[in-house]
């Protein structure tokens, strides 16, 4: 066994592992709000709560439907979507033109419904969710053991997120989106449909939530709140990166996780805080975040 | 002012147009036409309604009564994305030049609507400036470029009727004189124009006819043969 750091080399690597996880999911969660937050102005404070609905619905597919995990990874994104789809169409929309605050309360509120509705019916120790058969087992890489579940979550996360980056920033929808964030009004004078693109901008963004719930399933448990524990922390790689750029959410998101796994070896007290510690610090130094731009 | 032969062949019509921002009321009562492969100016004043008119027919007005047609059908009451798809086309005073996109997705960006817009190769003949800055990001380019791109990204569509709203505002007299043979070229391949202005020098060495506009409606209106001889008149109206 080596030693790298005079730390045994298995812990650190797994505890970089085990960042790399929480950075993925990091990286989707504060990606979706990212998108939400360029293109509506609203700060999506139920995004964890679509988190969570992402790994019930996923959950309630298997024990109800026997639906098993490779369906649930296309269903449960869909049905969030097609939640937040109608969330959109009939509150959010009405908010626009007011301060960001709004926005915030509506949708925070709107997480404490459905918290804890999900809380009265299942309670809040959590359900186990099995890891797909396909995905079981692991791999040893020489300088440490890697499940094939965690390494398909992080695969899959870097997928989407970079996929997703792909789209917005060089494809000719994406420049639609880029535009219409920038100029709405302008990109409506040109016969585009923005109205539309906003709501289905909005489903997107959840249905990103409602994927990583389902990849978080057979690693956390499926609680109620799953979703309010993380989204803290995801509002803070959020700040950290920049309101509203795409690869500056996906890049802090991964690195943060990283980090966060780094300090758990190195000096395991100050784990739960090193993100807010950076972003106290990013604040005072660039308000607008590392890849933000000021306005 | 308005006679029955030039109604028929109308491709604009507006009449009585009341536009609201809120409470406030800007527009009050125009009335205008513009007639197929015409260049029409609007002068006046600022805040004399002539930017509003322009947002009245694109539907970026809180509330607009009263009637605009285009081509026979009315715009009010129609959703705002529909009607540039009717072939209209829209360059914004403050040009609208997208930061976060490169020149070249600037000027693919508007949906090509119709049938028998120019080609990139055209546009890029017609503003040379552009050529070869397809990978710039749009803001970087110059106000005069920035302007020319804001009128190329238009002409790929397929609009017929351009509306220009001040293009020549803030521009060096030599960037004024290109934009200048680029609308005069626009106006012999067939596009119809209305030209906001006020530098009327320049509206007329390109422009059929003048409405002159006042607090929110059309008082005057000056065939470009006549302008010489109503010179006196405008000045006043301009306050010049």
């Amino acid at each position: 066994m080596g030693i790298v750091f005079g730390i045994p080399s298995q812990a650190l690597f797994g505890q970089l592992l085990l960042g790399l996880i929480n950075g993925s999911f990091y990286a989707l969660l504060s990606l979706g709000l990212a998108v939400i937050f360029g293109m509506l102005n609203v700060i999506n404070m139920a995004h964890g709560a679509l988190y969570m609905l992402g790994a019930f619905v996923a959950w309630l597919l298997l024990s109800v439907c026997g639906v098993g995990y490779g369906w649930a990874l296309l269903l449960a994104p869909l049905v969030v979507g097609g939640i937040g789809l109608v969330l959109e169409r009939t509150m959010l929309r009405r908010l626009y033109r007011l301060d960001h605050l709004y926005g915030l309360l509506l949708t925070f509120g709107l997480a404490l419904m459905l918290e804890g509705a999900f809380r009265h019916q299942y309670g809040v120790s959590g359900q186990p969710y099995p890891i797909p058969d396909l995905l079981k087992g692991g791999q040893n890489l020489g300088f440490m053991f890697l499940p094939n579940y965690r390494g398909w979550v992080i695969a899959a996360s870097l997928v989407v997120c970079f996929g997703t980056w792909f789209a917005i920033e060089r494809t000719r929808l994406g420049a639609y989106l880029r535009a219409a964030t920038e100029n709405p009004v302008l990109v409506q004078a040109f016969g585009i449909n923005v109205p539309v693109m906003v709501s289905l901008t909005y489903a997107f963004g959840v249905a990103l939530a409602g994927f990583a719930g389902v990849l978080a399933a057979p690693i956390y448990q499926v609680s109620p709140l799953m979703g309010s524990n993380l989204i803290i922390i995801v509002f803070a790689v959020v700040v950290i990166g920049g309101m509203g750029s795409i690869l500056g959410a996906i890049l802090t998101g991964l690195g943060l996780g990283l980090l966060e796994g780094l300090t758990k070896v190195v000096y395991p007290e100050a784990s739960n805080i090193v993100v807010f510690v950076i972003m106290a610090v990013v604040l005072l130094v660039k308000p607008a975040g590392l890849f933000g731009r000021e306005k | 002012m308005p006679d029955g032969s030039i109604t028929k062949t109308a491709m604009l019509e507006i009449s009585d147009l009341h536009g609201f921002y809120g409470e406030s009321h800007v527009l009050h009562g125009v009335s205008l036409e513009v007639r197929q492969g015409e260049v029409v100016t609007l002068l006046g004043r600022n805040g004399a309604g002539k930017t509003s008119t322009m947002r009245a027919i694109m539907g970026i007005m809180g509330k607009r009564t009263g009637s605009i047609r285009f081509q026979g059908q009315e715009l009010i009451g129609m959703a705002q994305h529909r009607i540039p798809r009717l072939g209209i086309g829209y360059v914004p005073e403050e040009r609208g030049i997208f930061s976060s996109l490169s020149v070249d997705e600037n000027l693919t960006l508007p949906p090509v609507i119709k049938e028998g817009g120019m080609t990139v190769e055209q546009i890029y003949d017609l503003f040379p400036n552009l050529k070869g800055r397809g990978s710039t990001q749009g803001t970087r380019l110059s106000g005069g470029e920035q302007q020319m791109l804001a009128i190329a990204r238009i002409l790929r569509t397929g609009a017929t009727l351009i509306l220009l709203d001040e293009p020549t505002e803030g521009l060096a007299p030599v960037i004024i004189e290109q934009i200048g043979v680029a609308v005069r070229a626009l106006k012999q391949r067939g596009f119809t124009i209305v030209l906001v202005e006020q530098n009327f020098r320049f509206a007329a060495t390109i422009a059929d006819r003048h409405y002159v506009m006042e607090e929110g409606h059309v008082v005057d209106m000056i065939p470009n043969d006549q302008l010489d001889a109503n010179m006196d008149k405008l000045h006043t109206y301009l306050g010049v």
